[in-house]
C-alpha cells in the first residue's frame, strides 16, 4: 500500500508541477511577440547574434557551442592538479579518462568511469561538470524549442545563441535555486571545507569526504544529468540524506522533462496533442514503475538456503532510510528521463528489475531527456503518422506537414542509430576480451553488464551496473564515442526532418487530415514504441536478464 | 569566427551567473542558515574533535555496540561504494554466513539488512528488528538488563517517511552514542 501511495505522489504531484511550468518555458523559450523583450535583447546583447537561423545555421552554432563546451571542462579536468579550489589535491586524470568524462557531461550523459570524492577537484566538479549540467541541458531544451518552431509553420528556427541562454538562466537557473535551497533546509552539505577527520567511538581514523553538493546535486536531476558529486551518486547519504530529500529529487528528475511535452504544445498550439503524449509516456512510465517495484520486492535469491528474514525484499544496493519503494522507482524514473542518477545500485537488482531500467534506455521517450525525449518522441510520431497513413491507404499527415519517404527515412535511420550504437559495441565487447575481461559477475549477468553500459551510454543516461571495470581505455574511448554519436544524431536527424517538411508547401487541416488528438492516435502511437523501440531489443533483453532471471534458483 | 566569439561570450555569461553566481548564493545560504548539515552534519566531543556524521556509518565490532550494516568499501567515506553484486552471485551468500555467524544468533533469522551492504556503504541505519537482533549480545557485553538497552533502542527508532515507510530504522552512530552515555561500558573493552 505504501507504494502506491509514495508512486502516485511522487507522478501525480510532478504532473501537476509540470503544467505551470510547461507554461513558463513555453513562455520563456519562445514568447509571443511583445512578451519578455528585454531579457531578448539582454540575450542578444551578451551572444553578439541576433539573426533569424533555418536548421542548418542553428544546428551550426549549436555544434558549436557544443565543441567549445567539450573544450573548456577537457582542459580543466585535465589541468585540475595545477588549478584552485583543491582543499584535497587531487591529482591528474588519465587522458582517456578526461575525454570520456568531458564528453559524457557534454552530451547531457553523465557516465562515471571515475568517483568524484576520490578525484575530482571542487574546481573541476563546478566549473567543468556542474557548468556543463547546466549548459548541456539547456542545449536540449533549445533544441525541442527550435523543433517546435519548424512543426509550428514559423519562418525560421530561432537563435541559438539565444534559446541556450534563455534554457539556462530562465529555465534552468531558478528552478535550480529553489530546488537547491529546499535541498540544503532539508540537510544537504553545501561547503567548499575540504574532507573532515574523525576519530570514531572505536577509535578508528574514518575521512568523510564532503564539498558543495546541494548547488551541484540540484542541477544533476532537474537537467537530466545524473552524473554523482560522489560515486555512488544518489544512495550516498551526504549527497541524499533523507527520505524527503530522495522524494524532492525524484519530483526534480520527473519534472522538466515532463513540462518539456507541456512546452511542445504550447509552442505548437496543440495543448490537445501534448496531452496525447504526455499520457501515452505516462502510461509507459507506470508499467515500467509496477513492474520494478513488484520484482524487486521479491527476496535475494543468493539468501534462499539461508536464516534471513525475507519479508523486506532485496536490499543489497539498497538505502534504508528511502523506504522499500525508494530504490526501484527510482531506478525506473532516472531511466525514463535519461537522467541516469541511481538511488540504489542497479547491478544488485534482481534481473527483471534490471530490465525496467534498460527497457526506459531502449525506448529513451517516455518522459526522456530533458528536451531530447520529446524530440525522440517526435521520431516515433512521424513513423506513427507514416503507418497509420499506410493503413487507411491516405498521403500521411502530421498537422498539415506530409510525411514523406525522405521524412521517414530520416526517422528511421534515427531510431535504429539508437539501436546500432547499442547492439554494435555490445556485440564487439561480449565477443572479445575487451569487454569479457572486465565484467565481474560470470555468465548472462556479465552480458547484461556490458549491455547497459552502452545501453546508458547511446541513451545519453549514465547509470550503470557498476559492478563492470569499465575505467580502462577501451571503455572510456569507446563509450566516449557511442555517448557524441548518441547525443548528436538524435538532435540533427529529427532537425533535418523538420527543415524538409519546411520546405513544403502545408496542406489545409480537413476532415481526412490524421486526427493527434485523440486515443486512437495516443494508442497508435504508444503501440510504435513498442513495436520500434521495445522489440528492437527483446534478442539482447533474453541473452541478458531473462536468461538471469530463468537460471536463478 | 563570428559563432566561436558568439559562443565564448555565452561560456563566460553563463559561467559567472550558473557556476560563480549560483554556487555563491547557494553556499552563503547553507552556511548562514543550516552551518551544521552544510559541512556534513557532523558530531563533535566537548573539546572539539570529530567522532563522525550522524549521516556516515562507522565499522563498530566491538561486542558492546550496534553494528550497522556490512559495507562493500569497509566504511571508507572518502571512497565510497556498493557491493554491485548480483543476486545470484555466491558472494553474496559467503558474505551473509560469516556476519550470521558473527552475530552468533543460531536458528533466529537475521533481519535482511544486517547481512546486505548499502548503495555507498555508509548507509547510517539499521531497521529497528536489526537492532533489536543484537540487543542480547550488547546488554551481556555492557552487564546490563537487555531491557535498558531495548529502551533506548525503541526510543531512537524512526519512521524515515512518516506514514510513508512503516518500516521503523535506527541511527547506529546516534544509538551507540547514547548506549555509552546511559550505561556502563565495561573496562574489558581495551
Amino acid at each position: 500500500m505504501e507504494h502506491v501511495f509514495i508512486v502516485a505522489l511522487i507522478i501525480g504531484g510532478t504532473a501537476l508541477l509540470s503544467l505551470p511550468l510547461g507554461a513558463w518555458m513555453k513562455m520563456a523559450m519562445d514568447p509571443a511577440p511583445g512578451q519578455m523583450t528585454g531579457w531578448t535583447s539582454l540575450f542578444g546583447r551578451i551572444g553578439g547574434a541576433t539573426e533569424e537561423q533555418g536548421w542548418k545555421r542553428y544546428l551550426v552554432t549549436m555544434l558549436i557551442f557544443n565543441a567549445i563546451m567539450f573544450t573548456v571542462t577537457f582542459t580543466i579536468l585535465g589541468l585540475q592538479q595545477y588549478l584552485p579550489l583543491n582543499p584535497d589535491g587531487m591529482g591528474p586524470h588519465d587522458p582517456t579518462l578526461v575525454f570520456n568524462t568531458a564528453a559524457s557531461f557534454t552530451t547531457n550523459t553523465n557516465l562515471q568511469h571515475y568517483s568524484g570524492e576520490a578525484s575530482m577537484s571542487y574546481l573541476s566538479q563546478l566549473a567543468g561538470l556542474m557548468w556543463l549540467q547546466f549548459v548541456s541541458a539547456a542545449t536540449g531544451i533549445a533544441a525541442l524549442a527550435a523543433l517546435a518552431r519548424g512543426i509550428a509553420g514559423r519562418a525560421s528556427l530561432g537563435n541559438f545563441m539565444i534559446d541556450v541562454q534563455r534554457a539556462s538562466f530562465l529555465v534552468l537557473l531558478p528552478l535550480a535555486l529553489i530546488v537547491a535551497m529546499l535541498m540544503v533546509l532539508m540537510g544537504m552539505p553545501m561547503t567548499l571545507q575540504g574532507s573532515a577527520v574523525a576519530t570514531t567511538l572505536e577509535g578508528v581514523t574514518q575521512t568523510i569526504a564532503r564539498g558543495p553538493v546541494a548547488a551541484f546535486l540540484t542541477i544533476k536531476q532537474l537537467g537530466t544529468n545524473g552524473g554523482g558529486f560522489f560515486g555512488p551518486n544518489a544512495t550516498h547519504p551526504l549527497e541524499n540524506p533523507s527520505f524527503w530529500t530522495n522524494g524532492l529529487a525524484m519530483i526534480a528528475i520527473m519534472l522538466i522533462p515532463m513540462a518539456c511535452v507541456w512546452m511542445f504544445g504550447g509552442i505548437l498550439g496543440r495543448m490537445k496533442h501534448a496531452t496525447v503524449i504526455f499520457a501515452v509516456m505516462a502510461l509507459f512510465i507506470l508499467v515500467k514503475i509496477t513492474g520494478s517495484v513488484t520484482f524487486e520486492s521479491a527476496p535475494t535469491p543468493a539468501f534462499a538456503e539461508l536464516p534471513v528474514s525475507t519479508d523486506t525484499g532485496n536490499l543489497e544496493g539498497k538505502e534504508l532510510r528511502f523506504g522499500a519503494t525508494g530504490g526501484p522507482l527510482w531506478a525506473v524514473l532516472t531511466t525514463s528521463t535519461s537522467n541516469g542518477s541511481v538511488g540504489a545500485m542497479h547491478d544488485s537488482l534482481n534481473p527483471l528489475t534490471g530490465l525496467m531500467p534498460m527497457a526506459g534506455m531502449w525506448l529513451n521517450a517516455t518522459f526522456g531527456g530533458v528536451g531530447v525525449g520529446m524530440i525522440n518522441m517526435f521520431l516515433y510520431i512521424i513513423v506513427a503518422v507514416f503507418v497509420a497513413g499506410m493503413m487507411v491507404g491516405r498521403t500521411p499527415e502530421y498537422l498539415g506537414h506530409r510525411i514523406e519517404a525522405k521524412e521517414v527515412r530520416l526517422a528511421i535511420l534515427a531510431l535504429f542509430s539508437h539501436a546500432f550504437l547499442i547492439l554494435g559495441p555490445t556485440a564487439l565487447f561480449a565477443a572479445t576480451s575487451l569487454g569479457q575481461a572486465t565484467v565481474q559477475d560470470p555468465g548472462a549477468h556479465g552480458f547484461s553488464e556490458i549491455l547497459y553500459e552502452f545501453t546508458s551510454a547511446a541513451a545519453n543516461n549514465g547509470s550503470g551496473f557498476e559492478g563492470l571495470g569499465d575505467g580502462t581505455w577501451a571503455w572510456n574511448i569507446a563509450t566516449g564515442v557511442v555517448m557524441l554519436l548518441g547525443r548528436y544524431l538524435p538532435i540533427i536527424l529529427p532537425l533535418a526532418i523538420v527543415g524538409s517538411l519546411m520546405a513544403k508547401r502545408r496542406a489545409a487541416e480537413s476532415a481526412g487530415t490524421l486526427g493527434v488528438e485523440d486515443a486512437t492516435f495516443g494508442t497508435m502511437l504508444g503501440l510504435t514504441v513498442v513495436i520500434f523501440g521495445a522489440l528492437t531489443f527483446l534478442p539482447a533483453a533474453a541473452l541478458g536478464p531473462l536468461a538471469e532471471h530463468f537460471s536463478l534458483p | 569566427m563570428n559563432d566561436i566569439i558568439s559562443g565564448l561570450r555565452v561560456t563566460a555569461a553563463t559561467m559567472a551567473v550558473c557556476v560563480a553566481g549560483y554556487t555563491t548564493v547557494i553556499l552563503g545560504f547553507a552556511q548562514a542558515v543550516t552551518p551544521a548539515t552544510a559541512n556534513g552534519s557532523l558530531i563533535t566531543q566537548g573539546d572539539g574533535s570529530v567522532i563522525g556524521s550522524r549521516l556516515i556509518a562507522q565499522g563498530f565490532t566491538s561486542p558492546e555496540y550496534v553494528w550497522p550494516r556490512p559495507s562493500a568499501v569497509d566504511y571508507d567515506a572518502a571512497g565510497a561504494g556498493g557491493s554491485n553484486l548480483s543476486p545470484a552471485n555466491p558472494e553474496l551468500a559467503e558474505r551473509a554466513l560469516a556476519l550470521i555467524a558473527a552475530h552468533g544468533r543460531d536458528g533466529t533469522p537475521i533481519p535482511a539488512d544486517l547481512v546486505t551492504a548499502s548503495g555507498a556503504g555508509l548507509d547510517p541505519h539499521i531497521s529497528l528488528e536489526g537492532a533489536l537482533f543484537q540487543v542480547v549480545r550488547v546488554a551481556e557485553a555492557r552487564g546490563v538488563e537487555p531491557a535498558a538497552v531495548r529502551a533506548i533502542i525503541d526510543r531512537l527508532a524512526e519512521r524515515p517517511g512518516g506514514v510513508f515507510t512503516p518500516a521503523p530504522i535506527v541511527n547506529v552512530l546516534e544509538l551507540n552514542l547514547e548506549l555509552d552515555a546511559e550505561l556502563a561500558s565495561p573496562a574489558s573493552t581495551e
